[in-house]
């Protein structure tokens, strides 16, 4: 924690975790799409299908689905900007079993056809927790600097990455592997200290049986 | 380095060195980031002027909120602070500068949440209104801001800065505390007396609750605003006039960790107690999902 974060930060309003959180957890999905969007299927538990729209949480995720952060002033007008450049959108309240009150789903098309989705939710004070992405069980919080590897589960693959970190003098936080069956498509979660350099996302990213890199910076 | 772990700290620390605690943060931020000083105060004034362009924007007599349920009470206060009132055109004023940065909030304005968004109208309706009248310099003002920011990292580290975990008192009573000893130091008092005043604002508002109508970050939200700024003020004053807490500023802050844990969860940002539990919450709340369902 640093001063900035008391007297911080600078946001669109009305609430951080209803707006801020929202803008943050629309951009990693966008982020973990990798492209512009051409359609985002949105659907809200909990205190979120309450009060979306007084929050501006309708507006806030598909702001963060555009790429916008959170203290741009277009979010208020995110979804006419949404719609003039070919975003459709579509949102829907729904229950979602033992999920964290402020939970959503998000499911996108990219141009090129590309889909990804995330479920996460936001926990207060701007801080998310996404707990799905491209339906295998992640948990990152957004606090640190985390690296997303979606990759092929094949030997060696942990091992090239780290070593990469390593080299680097990048210091793993938290790791965590998810692999819903051998040989399948997997997801690292690596939470690090300090900065990782594009030099770094450019090596890990032409790795064997690497699908794709996500950095999702700190707040 | 210092851990921030007690105001007490940071006072014996300013005073040890006949420094202000503005200083102490700002040197010590300064190290802890690895960044110059320089570079640390450019941001914090333009955390500054974020804090100004909502003053000035949330003053519009047409500003309404999202969901319709609030705005354009602050431009009314602004016109009423030109009579005078009954505390002169200063503190009504004051008052109105930290009611339009919390309406503009709410009408998804761009905001320094200090601490939080839910509470970002107490050091603006402060801090920018000392600036604003000529009562203190724009690096005053500045540095200001850190001696906040340093009180806030101790409650937040001590206590809770989040309705959701402490109440209302924990947001808009850390925001007027932090408010109250940055005011101390603007008006000449010593980081001892900016300690009290800190402590005599989180007395002031222990146990307030966070009840917000329909979930929204408006009703009481916005108003509780301006009576944490007249808390900061009257804190300040008495701090000032050489009047100590008699509770120390560390166990204030203690104490209201302990009654934010002992509230109901009903009564920490659930809308299901408090004000957000009224007839006319209801009320209210029916009236807004009617409103979503005619614009779909």
């Amino acid at each position: 924690m640093n001063v900035f974060d008391i007297i911080g930060p600078v946001m669109i309003g009305p609430s951080s975790s209803h707006t801020a959180g929202a803008v943050r957890l629309g951009r990693v999905a966008w982020k973990i799409l990798g492209e512009t969007a051409t359609k985002a299927e949105i659907q809200l538990s909990g205190s979120f299908a309450q009060t979306y729209r007084g929050h501006g949480t309708d507006k806030a995720l598909v702001a963060g689905i555009m790429g916008m952060h959170s203290d741009d002033e277009r979010i208020r007008h995110s979804l006419e900007l949404a719609e003039e450049q070919g975003l459709s959108v579509s949102f829907e309240t729904v229950e979602i079993p033992d999920a964290h009150p402020n939970t959503a789903r998000i499911q996108l098309t990219g141009q090129s056809g590309a889909k990804a989705s995330i479920q996460g939710a936001s926990i207060g004070g701007g801080n998310i927790l996404v707990s799905e992405v491209n339906g295998l069980s992640v948990s990152f919080t957004g606090q640190y600097n985390t690296l997303m590897v979606l990759h092929y589960d094949k030997p060696g693959t942990i091992a090239a990455v780290t070593n990469f970190m390593a080299y680097s003098e990048v210091n793993i936080g938290n790791f965590r592997l998810s692999r819903p069956r051998k040989g399948g498509e997997a997801v690292m979660t690596i939470e690090v200290d300090g900065d990782v350099s594009d030099a770094l996302m450019n090596s890990l990213k032409i790795l064997p049986n690497i699908i794709n890199v996500v950095l999702i910076r700190a707040i | 380095m210092l851990d921030y772990t007690s105001v007490q700290e940071l006072c014996s620390e300013a005073e040890k060195r006949g420094l202000t605690i503005s200083q102490v943060v700002l040197e010590d931020q300064a190290q802890q980031m690895e960044r110059t000083q320089e570079d640390i105060f450019a941001e914090m004034e333009h955390r500054l002027t974020v804090m100004e362009e909502a003053v000035q924007a949330g003053l519009n007599p047409d500003l309404r909120s999202t969901s319709g349920l609030t705005g354009g009470d602050s431009a009314k206060l602004m016109d009423y602070a030109q009579t005078g009132g009954l505390t002169g055109s200063f503190f009504n004023r004051a008052l109105a500068r930290g009611m339009a940065v919390a309406e503009y909030n709410g009408a998804m304005g761009k905001i320094v949440a200090a601490p939080t968004a839910g509470s970002c109208g107490i050091l603006p309706g402060t801090v920018v209104s000392l600036l604003q009248e000529g009562k203190c310099s724009r690096k005053e003002a500045v540095m200001a801001l850190f001696t906040a920011g340093g009180i806030g990292m101790v409650i937040a580290q001590k206590a809770s800065i989040a309705g959701a975990q402490g109440g209302c008192q924990a947001e808009c009573g850390s925001a007027s505390a932090m408010a109250a000893a940055a005011l101390v130091e603007l008006g000449g008092g010593s980081p001892t007396q900016a300690g009290h005043a800190c402590a005599i604002a989180l007395k002031n508002q222990m146990g307030l609750v966070c009840d917000p109508v329909a979930g929204l970050v408006e009703v009481p939200c916005i108003k509780r605003n301006i009576s944490g700024i007249a808390i900061a003020f009257s804190a300040a004053e008495l701090a000032l006039a050489g009047i100590d807490s008699k509770i120390p500023v560390d166990e204030c802050i203690q104490a209201m960790k302990q009654v934010g844990d002992s509230m109901p969860c009903a009564l920490k940002e659930t809308a299901l107690g408090g004000l957000a539990a009224t007839p006319t919450a209801y009320f209210l709340l029916k009236k807004e999902s009617k409103q979503r369902k005619f614009q779909e």
